[in-house]
């Protein structure tokens, strides 16, 4: 074992039943009896339904049911919304307990998106569930589509809800408007830029899926699903969905194959298969398909950004400006308005000392997909913003951008640094991971000769540096009731020792792939002393855990972290008190050290963690106050968010020919604290870097006209493969966090949260254009390219 | 056709592709169902000793056919050299693609016992994984080839977390 438990690579214990196909997924699950549902989705982007014939559905073999919004009025409420950002302005459709925010769980008078649910088969098998769905007759009356958050804001519109006159979600704004503007007015130098920062569809590997199971001698409901928050959708689909007592739901979720913050939302299908499970009296079970996916699912991104940037000809960058629209989709996603508005706003001034800060955030409903958070999710848009305007900048007064980069940091002596916008940055040293990541990638030594190299074989090559601080740890609990939440954002663990002196460590929140059992036993074993392997994490199902709020917003070590070690002190001091009182000493004569607790040079006076554990199981001439065993639950709620930081520089060369962009060398340093397994961190920071690389190269939720995903499946939208990306060269400054016992700050999303912005650099810098928008499909880089030609030759590229 | 040793009789219907037949009617639910239409490659197992997706071969084509998944490759307790390079390395972090990672990488070590990571890399190019960038598994498969690859399964090491 190595000296400390925590902190060390230990293999993650998860990984063996992966390894051996033994984890089981939600779509593993085959409940005796159980039936099978199928979801009829909307092909109309935006339509009154004028009628629903059922009857054909109805009669199909094997078919056990068939729901439509009439059947549910009265026994399923809309699904809640509960981050409402607020703002000078702020609408949402009506929930009936006052939630201000719902989507109703099947679409009644009218759809809004293509696949917005509108009707539920249960059927013996899922062919015949979905044969039955394929054969509901629906009669539409379209109406006129909207896809855009600006142009639905616009006069004229089509409008979506009667409650939500313009489409308008929010007008949300954070910072100093008139500072800011003065700022710009009075600057010497100012850089604008218009930025589509693209919809991306999240795309775990796992879709999806359900299963709800109803016992009526108990009147109790069980539902497995893919969550990521099984407490949070036990609270909503108990109190405000079903309308039932919270002891009757029981929520578990397996193993979650992936979720990228997909998972994290209420979704029609959790409810339906409760309900039908109590319809049909058979467990029912739903698993989405990868084209259902691409609509059944929250999709991420998707703003338009104005940003301009005002500075100095020597470089001092004084103001900041985003006016942003952001498109929340058909309906307001479970948290999906504070995504596009906080998240975003707040963060646009990155690792950077403005004087003036100030955005405004349009947020809007269209006929698409509602959205959601993908990793990274507001902070990546805001970065990718604020990274390409300080290149745009640089570039404007002919100054090298990392110089430029330097002379504007935060410096290590200002914190705590309240950013402007909302946020007050905890601790960090930017100088220090800029230099590190320029070291790494050896930044300037040799670049000119490699442009020219890389020229002669016909490529262009680029270099893109961005930096990034991430609002990580969601969250202190009252901070983000003013940030609209409308819930706690605490966590919790219950730790509970075995009387062998093992032990059970209980969480609220849950893993989709990040080690939560390898890691929290960590934790545990650290401050005991003990074998990690002595210490048995359990998670993710509400009938066995204490209260939780889930994994996002990179919070699991950072907020239930210290709620696990508070857990562990309380017990320790437990036994340092039981151990004096049995030996007869001052507690203060008591050391707990090296698994073992007692008087200091003395054995016959020492006893081990175990030894401990039995005796506190059996209670035997304890002191009365001392209770029995070893059992404690702790809750904790940080102070404030923790804010990781790092910088990443991106080398690409374009292919002259093609468009094709390749990623040549890619270098990230990322500090997020004190680490609790570097082995974990790496594949957080690995993975996270890819999803930003991506969304730059490749990813685009595109809509056509109609309203329709023009890449419904993943033969057309694309995802990176193996040979897209080299191996990553990393390394990271460590800066503890005050707010929390482990110094630990956020670490599962942060590293997409530059990266992104990183390939956007790089490619600007390759083809020499102040600016081109994700994705950097070799079509539109081929365009640019053509287009620059046609300049260099004096006259307009023809060949498009 | 013989699964993971086993032989299995069976009269299946036309349209019925191996991995759901894997998964519901013999419970070997190793193999995952994450596209359906071949991309991403959660449903590889092997067929004939070759890596197969699950999803687009169908069971009536695999008649006398040796089919091995991922749940066969090694006996309770012990996982292939590949399985521990990956281990090692972190190579699996939600593991829903790992299964039909392992039994593309397992073809690939069997046919070129020494890649390279180009190699590598270009082997993968029927596998899509959201979590480890692809990063913890090429370094496995290399560290595994390096290994050379014996078929005896390593042992599960106990002083893992």
């Amino acid at each position: 074992m190595p000296d400390r438990v925590l902190g060390a690579a230990l293999k993650a214990r998860e990984d063996v039943g992966q390894l051996r196909g033994q984890a089981t997924y939600v779509a593993d699950l085959a409940p005796p009896g159980a039936a099978h549902m199928a979801i009829a989705g909307s092909e109309q982007a935006h339509a009154l339904i004028r009628g629903i014939d059922t009857s054909a559905a109805e009669a199909m073999q094997g078919v056990l049911a068939v729901v439509t919004a009439a059947d549910l009025d009265g026994v399923l409420m809309p699904l809640p919304c509960i981050w409402v950002p607020g703002g000078t302005e702020s609408h949402f459709p009506p929930h009936p307990y006052g939630v201000p925010g719902a989507r109703p769980v099947l679409a009644g008078d009218r759809v809004r998106y293509v696949g917005d649910p509108v009707a539920a088969v249960v059927a013996e098998t899922p062919e015949q569930a979905a044969r039955a769905a394929a054969a509901l007759r629906v009669e539409y009356e379209p109406l006129p589509v909207v896809l855009r958050a600006d142009e639905a804001v616009r006069d004229g519109a089509p409008q979506l809800h009667d409650t939500v006159p313009g489409n308008l979600n929010a007008r949300w704004t954070c910072g100093d408007r008139e500072a800011a503007d003065a700022a710009i007015e009075a600057a010497e130098v100012v850089v604008e830029l218009d930025i589509v920062n693209q919809r991306t569809v999240n795309s775990p590997i796992e879709p999806r899926g359900c299963v709800g199971a109803y016992d009526p001698r108990t009147e109790e409901y069980t539902l497995w699903a893919s969550t990521q928050s099984p407490h949070n959708h036990r609270f909503l689909l108990a109190a405000l969905v079903l309308g039932i007592p919270f002891t009757k739901l029981r929520v578990i979720a397996p193993t979650v194959g992936g979720s990228f913050g997909t998972k994290g939302y209420l979704y029609p299908d959790m409810a339906l298969v409760l309900h039908l499970a109590k319809v049909t009296g058979r467990p029912v079970k739903w698993s989405d398909s990868r084209r259902g996916l691409m609509t059944s699912t929250v999709q991420g991104r998707d703003q338009r950004q104005h940003a301009t940037l005002a500075g100095t000809r020597d470089g001092r960058m004084t103001a900041v400006k985003c006016v942003a629209h952001a498109n929340l989709g058909a309906y307001p996603s479970t948290i999906g308005p504070g995504v596009a508005t906080a998240l975003m706003g707040r963060s646009i001034t990155g690792m950077y000392d403005f004087q003036a800060g100030f955005c405004e955030v349009t947020a809007a409903f269209t006929n698409t997909v509602p959205l959601g958070a993908q990793r990274g999710s507001g902070r990546a848009e805001a970065m990718f913003m604020l990274e390409r305007l300080v290149d745009r900048f640089a570039d404007e007064i002919g100054m090298d951008r990392a110089e430029v980069r330097r002379r504007n940091l935060v410096p290590a002596d200002a914190f705590p640094y309240d950013n402007g916008l909302g946020w007050t940055y905890d601790s960090g040293d930017y100088a220090a991971a800029l230099d590190r990541a320029l070291e790494i990638a050896g930044h300037g030594a040799g670049t000119a000769e490699r442009r020219a190299e890389a020229r002669a074989r016909g490529r262009r090559l680029g270099v893109g540096i961005a930096g990034y601080v991430a609002v990580c740890g969601v969250g202190p609990s009252t901070r983000m009731s003013k940030e609209g939440m409308l819930g706690g954002t605490w966590e919790s663990a219950n730790l509970r020792v075995h009387p062998t002196g093992e032990m059970t460590l209980t969480i609220g929140s849950s893993s989709t792939g990040q080690s939560h059992e390898t890691v929290f036993a960590q934790i545990i074993a650290d401050e005991f002393g003990v074998d990690p392997a002595t210490v048995e994490v359990a998670h993710s199902d509400t009938g066995g855990s204490p209260y939780g709020q889930g994994t996002y917003g990179s919070r699991s070590f950072s907020v239930g972290g210290p709620a696990a070690l508070a857990a562990a002190r309380t017990l320790k001091a437990k036994i340092v008190r039981t151990a004096a009182a049995m030996f007869g000493v001052a507690e203060d004569d008591v050391v707990y050290a090296d698994g073992a607790v007692g008087v200091p040079g003395d054995p016959e006076r020492t006893k081990t963690f175990a030894e401990m554990a039995m005796v506190l199981w059996y209670d035997w001439d304890l002191p009365r106050d001392v209770e029995a065993t070893l059992d404690a639950t702790s809750y904790f709620d940080p102070p404030d968010f923790n804010y990781p930081f790092g910088v990443h520089i991106a080398e690409v060369e374009i292919d002259e020919e093609t468009g094709a962009v390749e990623v040549t060398r890619y270098t990230a340093v990322n500090d997020v604290g004190r680490i609790g397994n570097p082995l974990v961190v790496r594949g957080q920071f690995e993975g996270s870097i890819l999803h930003g690389v991506s969304q730059a190269l490749m990813e685009e939720a595109r809509y056509g006209d109609d309203g329709r995903l023009l890449d419904p499946d993943l033969r057309s939208y694309r995802l990176p493969h193996a040979a897209d990306v080299p191996f990553f060269q990393l390394d990271q400054t460590v800066t503890p966090t005050p707010h929390n016992e482990l110094g630990a700050k956020g670490a599962g999303e942060v590293a997409t949260v530059p990266a992104a912005a990183a390939i956007g650099n790089a490619v600007c810098d390759a083809l020499g254009v102040a600016h081109l928008d994700m994705p950097y499909t070799p079509e539109k880089v081929w365009r640019a390219l053509a287009a620059d030609r046609g300049a260099s030759t004096g006259k307009e590229a023809t060949r498009s | 056709m013989k699964v993971n040793g086993r032989a299995v009789d069976d009269d299946v219907e036309p349209t019925v592709v191996l991995v759901d037949y894997l998964r519901s009617e013999l419970g070997l639910t190793g193999a995952k169902v994450g596209c359906e239409t071949g991309q991403c490659g959660a449903c590889a197992v092997s067929v004939d000793g070759r890596a197969v997706k699950g999803c687009l071969a169908l069971v009536v084509q695999l008649d006398g056919g040796i089919v091995e998944t991922v749940e066969g490759l090694a006996p309770d307790g012990a996982l292939t050299p590949l399985q521990q390079a990956l281990h090692d390395e972190h190579g699996t972090q939600c593991g829903f693609c790992t299964p039909g990672v392992v039994m593309a990488m397992t073809d690939l070590l069997a046919t070129d016992p020494d890649p390279g990571e180009a190699e590598i890399r270009a082997g993968l190019s029927g596998n899509l994984c959201r979590c480890t960038g692809y990063q913890s598994i090429v370094r496995a498969v290399l560290a595994a080839a390096s290994q050379g690859t014996a078929d005896a399964p390593a042992e599960e090491a106990a002083s893992d977390a």
